[in-house]
C-alpha cells in the first residue's frame, strides 16, 4: 500500500489505529477513581505526544541513520514556532500557511547551520550544533527581541494586521483554526464513569504525524536512506565508492530540521505563543533522550520514546507526597512513612531522577531501546510457544 | 601511453622517504603487479592514486587526466575502484546492500536525493547485484549482516563491491591475504574470468607469488620507496636485484 512493503504497511496501520483511538487507549481508568490521575487522554497531553513524536521522528532521520548527533535541534523547533506565530499575526489564523512557513523557514535555517556544522563530524559536530542553538536562544532573548518578543515571548495582539482574515470586532483574541474549525474545539463522549475528549487540534496533529511517519518510512527504505546508513557504517568506504557524503548528511540535516520546524509550527498552532525557552539546550537534549530511549535508527522507537518521556513529565511529576501516603495507607504507620520516604525522590519534581535512571538502564542493558525490549519479549514468547509445539508433537510419540 | 601514468612521485612522512622518484606506467587491459618487502611503500603508492594521499611532487595521470587535487569520490567516478589492505565494507549493512551501494553510486553519481524511491523496486540493479554475488559465491549470504563474516568473506565482498562498478582500473591491495588456499584459488579464477569477459586494467599488490605469477602481465618490484626493476614475470623470477631486495630484507 502507498508504495510500502507488507511489514511497513502493517506498522503504519497499527500506528494509525493507536493514534486514532488514543483518546480511548490513554483513558483506561474511570474518572473519579484513584487511578484516574494516570489517564493521559486529555487533549493537551495527547497533542504533545504526537508533536514530540514528529520532532523525534525527524531527529532520528539524522541521528538514527547517519549517526550525526545534533545537540541543537531545539533551535529549529523554536524557529518553527516563531514563524508560525508571525504568520498568525500577519496573514491569517489558518494553521496551514503558518505550518508551511514554519517548515520552510526551519529548513532554510537548517541549511545554514548544517552547512557550517557538517564540516566536522563526531563530537565537534555535536558541539557546533549546540553552540548554534545556544546562540539562537541568547539572541532570541536579547538582540532579536523585535522579532521574538524577548522574555515575554511572541504573542498575538488585538491589532495585528492579519490581512487575509475578516475584520473582527469582538474583544477576544482570535484562535488558530483550519478553515473555521477552531483547534481548541472539543467534543466529549460520556460512557458511564468515563469521559472521552476528542479535540480538533489533536486530530489535526495526529494526521500530520501520520503523514510525517509515512514519509519517514519511505526515506528509510529509499536508496537515499541506505546511503545515510552507509555513512554511519563506514564513511571511508563510502568515499572510495564514488559517493560524496557531505550533501547526503546535509540533506538529512535539513530534512530533520524541517521535521523539527513542523513540530514547532504545530505547537504554535495549538497554543499561539512562542518563547525562547523552546530553544534551550535542555529541549535539544530531550529529543536525544526520546530517540535513544525508544530505539535509535528504528521507525517506531522515537515515537515511543517521545510518548514515554512526555507521559512521565506530565503524569509522574504530578504525584505528590499526599497521594503516596494515600496509596500506602494500608501499611502500618512506620512502614508507610518509610516506603513513602524511599519512593518520594522518584516522583513529583524528582521525576527527572527516574528518567535518568531509566535512561542509564536502557543504554547499558538495552542499547536498542524500547523497541529492542519489545523484540526480546516477542522472541521469548514465540520461543516458548514453539517449545510448546515441539513438546506437544514429541510427547505422543514417546 | 598507459592508462595510468605515474611520474616522479615523491612522498615523505616526516623524515621517512616512503616513495622516491617512482615512475610507473600501466598499459590498458593488463594486470600489473607491484611486489616488494613490507614497508616498501606499495600501499602508499596506491594511496597517492586514489586521493587518500597527495604526493609531495610528481604527477599521476589516469585516462589522460590528472587525479591530483581530486577528492576520492571524484577519482572513483573517473573509473578507479580500490580494494583495501584491511577490508573496508559497510559492517552494519547486509551483503546485498553492500553491493547495491556501489551500483547506485555508479548509476546516479556522487549525490542524488532519491528519498522517495524504494530500494526494493530497483529490480534491474538487484538482479545485477545478485549476479555479482553469485560470481563471488556469496549469494546465499545476501541477507547476512557483514560485521560477523570471516575475513576472507569480507575480502571477497569488497572485491565484488569494486568489480560491480565495472571500473576501468581496479586496484587490489593484497586481495588474498588471510584467505584459505581454496579461496585464494577461487579469487585467482574470478579475476582471470573477469579479465576475459570485459576490458579491465588491474594493479595488484601481493605477497603470494603464486597469485602474482598466475595473473600478472608485468611486475614492478618496489623496495624502500624506489622501483628496482619492471619486467615480465619470467624475467623477474631469477632477477638478482629482486633476490637481493627480498633476501636483504630477510637477513
Ligand atoms: N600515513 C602515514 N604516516 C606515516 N607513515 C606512514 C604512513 N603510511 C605509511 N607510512 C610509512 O611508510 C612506509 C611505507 O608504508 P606502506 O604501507 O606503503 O608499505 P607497504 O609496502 O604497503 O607494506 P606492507 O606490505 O606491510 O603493506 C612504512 O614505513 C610506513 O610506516
Ligand atoms: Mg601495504
Amino acid at each position: 500500500m502507498l508504495g510500502l512493503g507488507k511489514k511497513d504497511t502493517t506498522l503504519l496501520l497499527i500506528v494509525a489505529a493507536l493514534v486514532v483511538f488514543a483518546p480511548f487507549i490513554l483513558n483506561p481508568f474511570p474518572g473519579g477513581s484513584g487511578m484516574a490521575q494516570f489517564n493521559a487522554g486529555y487533549p493537551d497531553l495527547m497533542q504533545r505526544f504526537v508533536i514530540f513524536g514528529i520532532f523525534a521522528i525527524g531527529f532520528n532521520i539524522l541521528f538514527g541513520l547517519t549517526g550525526y548527533l545534533s545537540f541543537g535541534h531545539a533551535a529549529f523547533l523554536g524557529v518553527g514556532s516563531y514563524s508560525a506565530v508571525w504568520m498568525f499575526k500577519l496573514l491569517s489564523m489558518n494553521v496551514l500557511p503558518a505550518i508551511l512557513l514554519a517548515v520552510v523557514f526551519s529548513g532554510l535555517f537548517a541549511l545554514l547551520i548544517g552547512y557550517i556544522s557538517l564540516r566536522r563530524s563526531g563530537i565537534y559536530f555535536s558541539i557546533l550544533t549546540l553552540a548554534f542553538a545556544q546562540m539562537c536562544y541568547a539572541l532570541a532573548y536579547s538582540v532579536l527581541t523585535p522579532i521574538t518578543g524577548g522574555e515575554t515571548g511572541l504573542q498575538l495582539a488585538q491589532d495585528d494586521p492579519r490581512i487575509l482574515d475578516a475584520a473582527r470586532d469582538s474583544g477576544n483574541l482570535p484562535v488558530p483554526g483550519l478553515f473555521g474549525l477552531e483547534m481548541r474545539s472539543t467534543a466529549d463522549l460520556v460512557l458511564g464513569d468515563w469521559v472521552f475528549t476528542f479535540s480538533a487540534g489533536y486530530y489535526f496533529c495526529a494526521v500530520v504525524m501520520l503523514i510525517s511517519f509515512y514519509m519517514a518510512i519511505r526515506i528509510f527504505r529509499s536508496p537515499f536512506g541506505m546511503m545515510l546508513r552507509a555513512i554511519k557504517s563506514n564513511q571511508h568506504r563510502l568515499n572510495y565508492t564514488g559517493l560524496n557524503a557531505r550533501p547526503y548528511t546535509l540533506a538529512a540535516f535539513v530534512i530533520s530540521g524541517m521535521y523539527a520546524g513542523l513540530a514547532g509550527g504545530l505547537m504554535a498552532s495549538m497554543d499561539p505563543l512562542a518563547g525562547a525557552e523552546r530553544m534551550f539546550w535542555t529541549a535539544s537534549g530531550e529529543v536525544v533522550l526520546m530517540t535513544i530511549l525508544g530505539g535509535v535508527g528504528t521507525l517506531i522507537g522515537p515515537v515511543l520514546g517521545a510518548g514515554l518521556i512526555k507521559y512521565m513529565e506530565n503524569i509522574l511529576s504530578k504525584i505528590n507526597g499526599d497521594i503516596l501516603h494515600s496509596w500506602f495507607a494500608f501499611l502500618p504507620d512506620g512502614l508507610e512513612d518509610f516506603i513513602v520516604t524511599i519512593v518520594y525522590p522518584f516522583i513529583g519534581k524528582g521525576w527527572h531522577l527516574t528518567l535518568g535512571l531509566m535512561f542509564m538502564a536502557v543504554v547499558i542493558f538495552l542499547p536498542g531501546g524500547l523497541v529492542e525490549a519489545g523484540q526480546r519479549i516477542a522472541r521469548a514468547v514465540r520461543g516458548r510457544r514453539s517449545d510448546d509445539r515441539k513438546s506437544a508433537t514429541t510427547e505422543p510419540a514417546e | 601511453m598507459g592508462i595510468l601514468e605515474v611520474k616522479d612521485v615523491n612522498k615523505r612522512f616526516g623524515g621517512l622517504k616512503a616513495l622516491s622518484d617512482v615512475n610507473l606506467s600501466v598499459k590498458e587491459n593488463t594486470v600489473h603487479a607491484i611486489i616488494g618487502p613490507n614497508g616498501a611503500g606499495k600501499s602508499t603508492l596506491l594511496n597517492c592514486l586514489v586521493g587518500k594521499l597527495i604526493p609531495d611532487t610528481g604527477s599521476v595521470m589516469f585516462d589522460g587526466q590528472s587525479v591530483l587535487g581530486r577528492k576520492p569520490y571524484q577519482i572513483n567516478q573517473m573509473g578507479i575502484s580500490r580494494v583495501f589492505q584491511t577490508p573496508e565494507i559497510f559492517g552494519d549493512l547486509t551483503v546485498m546492500e553492500n553491493v547495491m551501494i556501489p551500483l547506485l553510486a555508479k548509476r546516479d553519481g556522487a549525490f542524488r536525493l532519491h528519498a522517495f524511491e524504494s530500494v526494493e523496486d530497483e529490480t534491474d540493479l538487484r538482479h545485477e547485484a545478485e549476479t555479482m554475488l553469485e560470481e563471488v559465491k556469496m549469494l546465499d549470504k545476501r541477507n547476512m549482516h557483514t560485521a560477523s563474516m570471516s575475513r576472507g568473506d569480507k575480502r571477497r565482498l569488497e572485491m565484488a563491491m569494486c568489480l560491480i562498478q565495472k571500473p576501468k582500473l581496479l586496484l587490489l591491495d593484497e586481495p588474498t591475504a588471510g584467505m584459505a588456499r581454496a579461496d585464494t584459488n577461487n579469487t585467482i579464477d574470478l579475476l582471470k574470468e573477469i579479465r576475459e569477459k570485459r576490458s579491465i586494467t588491474m594493479c595488484i599488490i601481493e605477497h603470494d607469488m603464486h597469485v602474482v605469477f598466475s595473473l600478472a602481465d608485468r611486475i614492478t618490484v618496489l623496495a624502500q620507496g624506489t622501483p628496482l626493476v619492471e619486467d615480465e614475470p619470467q624475467k623477474i623470477k631469477g632477477h638478482p636485484k629482486v633476490k637481493e631486495a627480498y633476501l636483504g630484507e630477510a637477513a
